[in-house]
């Protein structure tokens, strides 16, 4: 026992000599295990520990602008444009995608499995009420969802088939499954779940709306002196090296059958300026 | 002996004067009267606890005060015994030492070593009366100390009280009880209302009292 | 080292130090303030509407403060077990300081005659206070512990949830349910509620010793 508590002291000492990288991150990526899978490679080449802090993508931008990650790994491209934009960020890079899917319960009471639009198929949950589970936590797939909505040209707040769960994409998961209801999920949440949830993937297609795309970027220095930016350029680096980017892309490929995070090699697929 | 001189203590809508009052040594002064009379608020006058609108008290030697509700220390009973003691700044071993002569003489040295929380009633007012008298008072001030005790008890704290005048202790004595002032007392003392209805020697006072209001409180046609 | 021991251990420790750093303010002020048998109306209700404090309002409050762009920003407390502990401490410290003082004033008015009865000192009523208020100090002690060690709000912003950082009980449970891995969450939760009782039971066993 006491032993143990001398080391856990020891690694709390040695993790802040060694001048660790903070990286603010969205709660999907973080629960899907593939930072756990690639970043003690990054640690055993440079030396240079993470500290991981995952949360919504909103609050992980929020973090960042105040100078409190020294990195940030999101996917949100219109809030990232308007990060840099502000001067916040900088040395942007686009790391993966996969992508968002529509799920809902098996009996699928709006019909939306034979939709081959996204915006139709949000029209037919509109038009039949059926129940419809929203993160409300200004997450990127939250936003993602709002901007669907808008394009579909619909207001679904405030209607009684409309539930604001205000928690992470798991949970969110669990509460369609026992409402029977539908709910927009990334690709990597859903899988991990799919044993655990009463739910279908309904609308799973190659629509370019539905693109999910994960992108790094450095807090930038010149704005806030004290971040660790030279671990933040390396981990950049790092995470676009093609032997790390293969990583990423099979990263429990055998698993699912499919790329949980399909390598981009830096090449954006949505344009964040 | 202690006294008290135009003794004068005002509460709202209450009022204590005491023109004057006397215990000497080896001499139990008895203080009677109906609930609510100032007894208890006299004793904390005496013993100083209380301060006097008015009026002087002398006190020769130190004049300790014995609470109807004693309060016992969570500790165990020798180390109550031996408070006042420590207090003082008696070594500890000498203080114990004092203690359980004292624990030894109200009956208590089996259980010295037991928490003072588990005694009975009787035992509790015992092992108050032990820590008051391992200090040496010259003056005792006892508020009620056989309230509410069984006759064995009664009679156990009647017996100290008995043997501290006896060793020439001056015993202020507040009680409910008509026939333990007549069984202690030297002198005693009617209060009423906040006012000393009469005091004087002990026969005198309960074979023939001079005011009417002592008669009526005595005879029992007084309900209190 | 297996990572469930070190989260317990990191758990105890944050809430076991905040508690004492509490302490350390609380019992002074808790025992001045019950003291005089009649506590003061106004640190009374001050008091116990600290108790009700929200811990996500205690951790945002911090949050700001630690932030680098806060005031004390230069200090990097942000996301670390030191900045934690201050957080907790805060949120302790009403709790331990307002039981305290309740307990010490139900029993001031009458060590008070006590000790002045037999020619005591006013210092001297104030450490037979202490001594006899050792019930109060556990009480106290355990409340402000089980609240502090029980809260997830300020712990998650102050902390971050950093594996191997500042991750505790209570995050990780928060993290394993999000995971959907409600097995989990529960068994960690069931090691939370056992280590709180444990802590508890070990504190009131102390406070129910006699002293010789």
């Amino acid at each position: 026992m006491r032993r143990l508590f001398f080391s856990l002291v020891l690694s709390l000492g040695l993790a802040l000599a060694a001048s660790p990288l903070r990286l603010a991150t969205t709660t999907s990526v973080h629960d899907s295990g593939l930072l756990d899978a690639i970043l003690p490679g990054f640690t055993a080449e440079t030396g240079i520990p993470v500290q991981v802090i995952a949360v919504g993508t909103g609050q992980a931008l929020a973090i960042a602008g105040r100078g409190d990650a020294d990195a940030v790994l999101v996917h949100a491209p219109a809030l990232e444009a308007e990060f840099l934009r502000k001067g916040k960020g900088v040395l942007h890079a686009c790391l993966a995608k996969n992508r968002f899917l529509i799920v809902g319960p098996p009996e699928d009471p709006a019909g939306v499995r034979w939709e081959t639009n996204v915006l139709n198929a949000l029209r037919k949950i509109y038009l039949k009420g059926a129940l419809f589970v929203s993160r409300g936590d200004n997450s990127g797939t939250h936003k993602k969802e709002l901007e669907l909505w808008q394009a579909a040209g619909l207001w679904p707040q405030g209607k009684r088939w409309y539930l604001e769960s205000g928690s992470g994409m798991g949970a969110t998961l669990t509460l369609a499954s026992e409402k029977g209801a539908y709910t927009l999920t990334d690709l990597g949440t859903f899988l991990f779940l799919r044993q655990k949830v009463r739910l279908e993937a309904l609308f799973d297609r190659d629509d370019p709306r539905m693109i999910n795309q994960y992108s790094y970027m450095a807090v930038n220095p010149k704005r806030f002196p004290w971040v660790n930016f030279e671990a933040a350029e390396k981990l950049r680096a790092y995470l676009l090296r093609p032997d790390v980017q293969e990583k990423i892309g099979n990263y429990l490929k055998d698993r699912f059958g499919q790329s949980l995070f399909e390598p981009l090699y830096g090449r954006c697929v949505i344009p964040v300026p | 002996m202690i006294a008290a001189e135009g003794l004068e203590k005002r509460f709202p809508g209450f009022t204590l004067r005491v023109p004057h009052l006397r215990a000497k040594p080896g001499r139990v002064l008895a203080v009677l009267g109906p609930s609510g009379a100032g007894k208890s608020t006299l004793l904390m006058l005496l013993s100083g606890l209380l301060p006097p609108d008015a009026g002087t008290i002398t006190r020769e030697g130190p004049a300790v005060y014995l609470d109807q509700h004693p309060y016992l220390l969570e500790r165990s009973v020798l180390e109550n015994a031996a408070f006042g003691l420590r207090l003082k700044g008696v070594p500890r071993a000498r203080a114990r030492e004092a203690a359980l002569t004292w624990l030894s003489r109200v009956g208590l040295e089996a259980l010295a070593p037991r928490p003072a929380r588990g005694l009975s009633g009787g035992e509790r007012v015992r092992l108050a009366l032990a820590r008051a008298l391992a200090t040496e008072p010259k003056t005792l001030l006892l508020d009620e100390p056989t309230a509410n005790l069984d006759p064995a008890n009664v009679a156990r704290v009647e017996a100290l009280i008995r043997e501290e005048k006896a060793r020439g202790r001056a015993i202020v004595l507040v009680t409910h009880n008509l026939f333990q002032a007549k069984r202690l007392a030297d002198r005693a003392l009617f209060l009423l209302g906040g006012e000393v209805v009469e005091e004087g020697p002990a026969p005198a006072f309960f074979n023939s009292p001079k005011d009417p209001r002592t008669r009526a409180f005595l005879s029992g046609e007084m309900v209190w | 080292m297996n990572e469930l021991v070190e989260i317990t251990l990191r758990s105890l420790f944050v809430s076991g130090s905040a508690t004492l750093l509490a302490a350390l303010f609380g019992f002074p002020l808790g025992l001045w303030l019950g003291a005089r048998g009649q506590p003061q109306r106004l640190a009374a209700s001050l008091l116990y509407a600290g108790m009700g404090l929200p811990p996500v309002v205690v951790g945002l409050f911090f949050y700001f403060l630690l932030s680098r762009s806060g005031p004390l920003g230069s200090l990097g407390l942000l996301y670390t077990v030191p900045g934690m502990i201050l957080a907790e401490s805060v949120l302790a410290f009403p709790l331990i300081a307002g039981f305290a003082m309740a307990g010490v004033a139900a029993k001031a008015d009458a060590v008070r005659r006590l000790v002045k009865s037999l020619g005591g000192s006013e210092l001297q009523v104030h450490l037979t206070l202490l001594a006899e208020s050792r019930r109060v100090v556990v009480a106290a002690l355990a409340a402000g512990f089980g609240a502090v060690i029980s809260e997830v709000g300020a712990v998650t912003i102050v902390g971050g949830d950093i594996r191997h950082a500042t991750r505790v009980l209570t995050t990780a449970v928060v993290i394993e349910t999000r995971k959907g891995e409600l097995e989990r969450a529960a068994a960690l939760g069931a090691v939370l509620l056992g280590v709180t009782l444990l802590i508890t039971a070990i504190l009131v066993l102390f406070g129910e010793r006699e002293a010789r």
